[in-house]
C-alpha cells in the first residue's frame, strides 16, 4: 500500500532543502513591499515579526549540500560550522530575499557573527536581540520588552508595518495554534514512532522555518491526517531524547543513521525555538499582548543551554522530559566546538547519572558525511538498553566524533 | 642599581606584596569571619565587594596564574578526564582541574570557598556556564548579574537601567544575606573616588605609548599594569598608590627617552604594533621575546582593556554608585559589537601611530575570536596598515606551536621593514 503521507514529507523535505529560499521568494512576490527577517537560532518571537506584517524566516546555516567556499576564509579551524555556512549563504546571494536578520543570544558565535553581517551587508537590516537572563517581570521583562519594542520600530522604519496590539494579538492567536498542533504531532511521534518517523517530525517542525505559522499549522495538520492512515506495525526499538542539536543541525542522513541503528528519538532539541514557550502565550485582560510575549519566556521559557538556570537544578528539566515521554536513554549530539552545548553536557549528564538514566554522546558538524561510527555507537547503545533494560545499562557509554 | 631601575622596581614591589596580602587575606577569611566572592574580571564589581568588605577571587586570575606557572596542562587533563570536552575554553577547565586538584592558588595557599558566587555576564556567554559548573560543586548562592551586549557601541537608557535594577534587587540584596549588614552607599562612593583616581593615572600611563620611543609595552608589559585595576584592587589606596608610582616611573623614561623593558632587557623600539587578542600564559615570556628582540613594541592593546575603556573616556562616578557600575560593566571591550571594536583598533592604530597590528586569535575564546579574520580585512582596509594573525590558546600549551608562531611573526616584522624600508604608502597593503 502507498504511504499516504510520502506527499506531503516530500513537499516539506524540498522547503528544507531549499537553502535558496524559494517558498520565501514566492511570499514576498505574494505580498508586495512586505519584509522577510531571517533569525538564527536558538530563539525569536517569531509572532512580533508576523505582526508587522513581515515574514519570519529561520536560519540555521547551510547544512551538508551547501559547497562552503568563501565562509571559511572568515573563521579560525576551532569555531563549529553554522556561522560559515551562512556567511556562505549570505555571500553566495542566497539569502538576498531576507531584507534583514535578527541575531538572538544564545552564544559569543552568533553574537560576533551578527556584527560580522553588520560589516558584510551593511544595506541589510541587522538585530541583536538580548533575551533576558533575569527572569523578574519589572527587571528582565522590563529590558526585554523594551528589545522588542525595539526591534518592531526598527523594522517599521524599514517599511514594515507599525507594530499594533490587535496586530499582535492575532499573530499571538495563529502561533498558538501552531503550537498546538507541534503538540498533537508529539503525541503521535511519543505514543506511536512507528507512525511519524524522528526525521519525519523533523521535517515536519523544519519546515514552518520559511512560511507564516498559519501556513504551517495547515500543514502540521494535513501530516498529521496522513500519518493517522498508516497502517505500519510498531517495531521493538528503543525510547531516546537527543539533546544538543539546538543550534547547527545534524545532517539529516545522521537522524536516520541513528534510527536504523534502533533509536526511536521520541524527543529532541532540533528547532527548539518553534517550541521554546512551554504552552501557549497567554495575554491576561487588558495586557499589552508584548507583555505578553515576553512573561512567556520569562515564565514558561524552556530550560536551555542558553538560557541561566536561576532555580531549578540543572538537569533537572531533561530527567523529567525523560520521564514524561517514557524515554530509555538520552543521546547526546552537540556541534563540535559548541560551546553551550559542550559546557552544559557534564552537568545534563550528572543529573542522568543521578536518575540512573542512561546515555550516549557524540558530536557532529552539519556537513559530516560519515555516519558508521555513529551507527555502530548509537546501535552498540540501543542493544545495552535492550538487554539490561534502562536500570541495568551502563549509564555513560563512551563519545564518538566524527 | 641606577636611579630609574630602583623606581621602576617601586611599583612592581608595590604590586608583588598587594598579591601576596590579598591571597594571606584570603587564607584567613574563614577564621577571620571575613566572606569571600568568586567573580569574572569583565564587569566585575570591586567597589561594591569592597563596601561590603568581602574579599574577591576571580577564577580567571587564578587561571592564567596556572598557565605562567606550567600547572594548567595538568588541571586541563584533570578536567577533560572528568568528562569536559577538548573543544571548549581552557579557562574554565583550567579552574575546574585545579578545584579537583585542591584549589591550591597561585601562592600556594588553599584558596577558600566562595560565600557567594557573583556571575557578572559581561562580554562573555561562557561565563554563564562556568559559574553554572562552579555552582554544581560548592554549595553557597549565586547571584546572576545580566549585562546586555552593546551591538552598536552605545549604552541606551534601557540597558543601564536593566543593569542598575539587578544590582538593586539581586546583587545587593545578596551581598546583604551573606555579609548581614547593609550596603553602606557612602563607602562604596568611596571607593569609586579611589577608582577615579587610579584609572586617571593608568590612562596617563597608556597615553605615554604615543612618545616615541614608546617608554610602556601596552601589551605584554600592559597586562602587568592592568593587574591591580582588573582583579581585587580598583578603589583601594594602594591601587591609587600603585598607578601614581607606575606613572611616575613611565613619564621618568619618557624624559630619558626609554624604550620598554621586557624579559632580557630594554627594548629598542623598532616597530610599533597594535595587538588584537588575549595573550599566551603557557609560554608567555617566550611569545614576548618573539617581538621584543625585533625590537617590535605594542604601544596598545585591546586585551587590556576587557576590565575597562578609561582611555576612552569612561572614570568610576562616586556621585552615581550604581549607574556608573552599570556603565563600567557595559562598556568592556568583549562587550562592544564587531564594528566598535574595528573603530576602536583603528582609532589605536591611528593615534598610537602603528606600523602594523597583529591579530593573536586564541583557541578557547569565542568572545575574542569569532570574527577577527573579518576584523583584520576591515581594518586594512580602514587604515591602509598591514595586519598579521597568530593562532595560540590562553592556558592549553597543545596550542602554542612556538615555531610555528616565531615563523608568523618573523615574516610579518620582515615584511613591515620591507615596507618601511619602500617607504610604502597607506594604500600598498599586504596581507598576512
Ligand atoms: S553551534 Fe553552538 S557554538 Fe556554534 S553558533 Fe550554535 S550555539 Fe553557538
Ligand atoms: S571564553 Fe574567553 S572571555 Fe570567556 S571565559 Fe573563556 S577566555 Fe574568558
Amino acid at each position: 500500500m502507498t504511504d499516504p503521507a510520502a506527499p506531503i514529507f516530500e513537499r516539506a523535505r524540498a522547503l528544507v532543502d531549499d537553502y535558496t529560499l524559494g517558498a520565501v521568494k514566492a511570499w514576498k512576490a505574494a505580498h508586495p513591499g512586505a519584509l522577510a527577517v531571517g533569525h538564527m537560532p536558538v530563539y525569536t518571537p517569531r509572532p512580533l515579526i508576523e505582526a508587522t506584517g513581515s515574514l519570519p524566516v529561520a536560519v540555521f546555516g547551510g547544512g551538508d549540500s551547501l559547497d562552503i567556499i568563501r565562509g571559511d576564509s572568515y573563521f579560525q579551524s576551532y569555531i563549529c560550522h553554522i556561522p560559515r555556512s551562512t556567511v556562505e549563504l549570505g555571500l553566495g546571494g542566497h539569502l538576498d530575499a531576507l531584507d534583514g536578520m535578527v541575531f538572538p543570544s544564545i552564544c559569543d558565535v552568533i553574537r560576533n557573527l551578527g556584527g560580522m553581517w553588520k560589516m558584510l551587508f551593511p544595506q541589510k537590516y541587522v538585530a541583536y536581540l538580548d533575551l533576558p537572563q533575569n527572569f523578574d517581570k519589572d527587571v528582565g521583562g522590563r529590558f526585554y520588552t523594551s528589545e522588542l519594542r525595539r526591534i518592531a520600530r526598527e523594522l517599521a522604519g524599514r517599511g514594515a508595518r507599525t507594530l499594533d496590539a490587535d496586530a499582535l494579538l492575532g499573530a499571538i492567536a495563529r502561533e498558538n495554534e501552531r503550537r498546538v498542533t507541534l503538540e498533537q504531532l508529539d503525541a503521535v511521534r511519543r505514543a506511536e514512532p512507528w507512525r511519524l518517523r524522528a526525521t519525519e517530525a523533523y521535517v515536519a517542525v523544519r519546515a514552518g522555518s520559511v512560511m507564516p505559522a498559519e501556513e504551517h499549522t495547515r500543514l502540521l495538520r494535513e501530516i498529521l491526517a496522513a500519518v493517522k492512515l498508516r497502517t505500519a506495525r510498531p517495531v521493538d526499538n528503543v525510547r531516546v531524547v537527543l539533546v544538543g542539536s539546538f543550534c547547527e543541525q545534524p545532517p539529516f542522513e545522521l537522524i536516520r543513521a541513528l534510527e536504523k541503528a534502533g533509536c526511536d528519538i521520541v524527543e529532541d532539541d532540533f528547532q527548539l525555538g518553534m517550541r521554546m514557550i512551554d504552552g501557549p502565550i497567554e495575554p491576561c485582560a487588558g495586557e499589552d499582548p508584548v507583555e505578553a510575549l515576553s512573561r512567556a519566556f520569562l515564565e514558561r521559557g524552556r530550560a536551555s543551554a542558553s538560557r541561566y538556570i536561576d532555580r531549578n537544578e540543572k538537569g533537572a528539566d531533561l530527567v523529567a522530559r525523560v520521564h514524561a515521554c517514557a524515554a530509555d536513554g538520552v543521546i547526546f549530539a552537540a556541534a563540535s566546538f559548541c560551546d553551550p552545548a559542550l559546557l552544559d553536557q557534564p552537568m545534563l549528564e550528572a543529573a542522568l547519572e543521578r536518575a540512573g538514566i542512561p546515555h550516549t554522546s557524540f558530536k557532529f558538524a552539519e556537513n559530516t558525511g560519515q555516519f558508521q561510527v555513529i551507527r555502530e555507537q548509537a546501535g552498540a547503545f540501543s542493544d545495552a538498553v535492550k538487554l539490561w533494560g534502562p536500570a541495568g545499562a551502563p549509564v555513560a557509554a563512551q563519545e564518538a566524533s566524527v | 642599581m641606577s636611579e630609574h631601575t630602583e623606581s621602576k622596581d617601586r611599583s612592581q614591589l608595590r604590586q608583588k606584596r598587594m598579591i601576596a596580602d590579598h591571597f594571606e587575606r584570603l587564607s584567613r577569611a574563614k577564621e577571620e569571619g571575613k566572606k569571600v566572592v568568586y567573580t569574572f574580571v569583565p564587569g566585575n564589581l570591586t567597589e561594591l565587594i569592597g563596601a561590603f568588605d568581602m574579599l574577591p577571587v576571580l577564577p580567571e586570575i587564578n587561571a592564567l596564574q596556572s598557565g605562567m606557572r606550567k600547572k594548567s596542562a595538568g588541571y586541563i587533563a584533570e578536567a577533560e578526564k572528568s568528562g569536559h570536552s577538548e573543544d571548549v575554553c581552557t579557562y574554565v577547565k583550567c579552574d575546574i582541574g585545579m578545584l579537583r586538584s585542591g584549589n591550591i592558588g597561585p601562592t600556594g595557599t588553599k584558596l577558600p570557598e566562595p560565600d557567594l558566587l557573583l556571575l557578572s555576564y559581561t562580554g562573555c556567554f561562557t561565563f554563564m556556564k562556568w559559574f553554572e559548573l562552579l555552582k554544581q560543586e560548592y554549595k553557597c548562592p549565586v547571584v546572576m548579574l545580566h549585562v546586555p551586549y552593546q551591538p552598536d557601541g552605545v549604552i541606551t537608557d534601557e540597558m543601564r537601567s536593566y543593569v542598575v535594577e539587578q544590582l538593586r534587587t539581586e546583587v545587593i540584596p545578596a551581598m546583604e544575606r551573606v555579609t548581614g549588614t547593609r550596603v553602606d552607599v557612602d563607602k562604596l562612593a568611596a571607593h569609586l573616588s579611589l577608582s577615579k583616581q587610579a584609572e586617571d593615572d593608568l590612562v596617563a600611563v597608556w597615553e605615554s605609548a604615543r612618545h616615541r620611543p614608546s617608554p610602556i609595552d601596552g601589551y605584554f608589559g600592559g597586562v602587568y599594569y592592568v593587574g591591580p585595576i582588573f582583579s581585587s584592587f580598583r578603589g583601594s589606596h594602594d591601587a591609587v598608590m600603585y598607578y601614581r608610582e607606575l606613572r611616575e616611573e613611565v613619564e621618568a623614561r619618557v624624559a630619558r627617552k626609554e624604550g620598554p623593558m621586557a624579559p632580557d632587557g630594554p627594548v629598542k623600539e623598532k616597530y610599533r604594533l597594535v595587538v588584537e587578542g588575549p595573550p599566551n600564559w603557557t609560554n608567555f615570556n617566550e611569545f614576548w621575546q618573539m617581538f621584543s628582540r625585533e625590537g617590535a613594541v605594542v604601544v596598545s592593546s585591546t586585551y587590556t582593556r576587557v576590565g575597562g575603556l578609561y582611555d576612552q573616556g569612561f572614570r568610576h562616578d562616586p556621585s552615581h554608585p550604581l549607574d556608573t557600575l552599570a556603565d563600567y560593566c557595559l562598556g568592556c571591550y568583549t562587550n562592544l559589537g564587531l564594528p566598535s571594536r574595528v573603530d576602536l583598533l583603528a582609532k589605536y592604530i591611528r593615534e598610537y601611530e602603528a606600523d602594523g597590528f597583529l591579530v593573536n586569535s586564541v583557541k578557547s575564546c569565542n568572545s575574542f575570536s569569532v570574527g577577527q579574520l573579518l576584523m583584520l580585512r576591515k581594518l586594512e582596509e580602514k587604515t591602509g596598515v598591514p595586519g598579521g594573525f597568530i593562532e595560540s590558546d590562553l592556558v592549553d600549551p597543545r596550542y602554542f606551536g612556538k615555531a610555528n608562531i616565531e615563523n608568523r611573526v618573523q615574516s610579518y616584522l620582515q615584511m613591515l621593514e620591507a615596507r618601511k624600508a619602500r617607504g610604502t604608502s597607506a594604500d600598498a597593503v599586504v596581507s598576512p
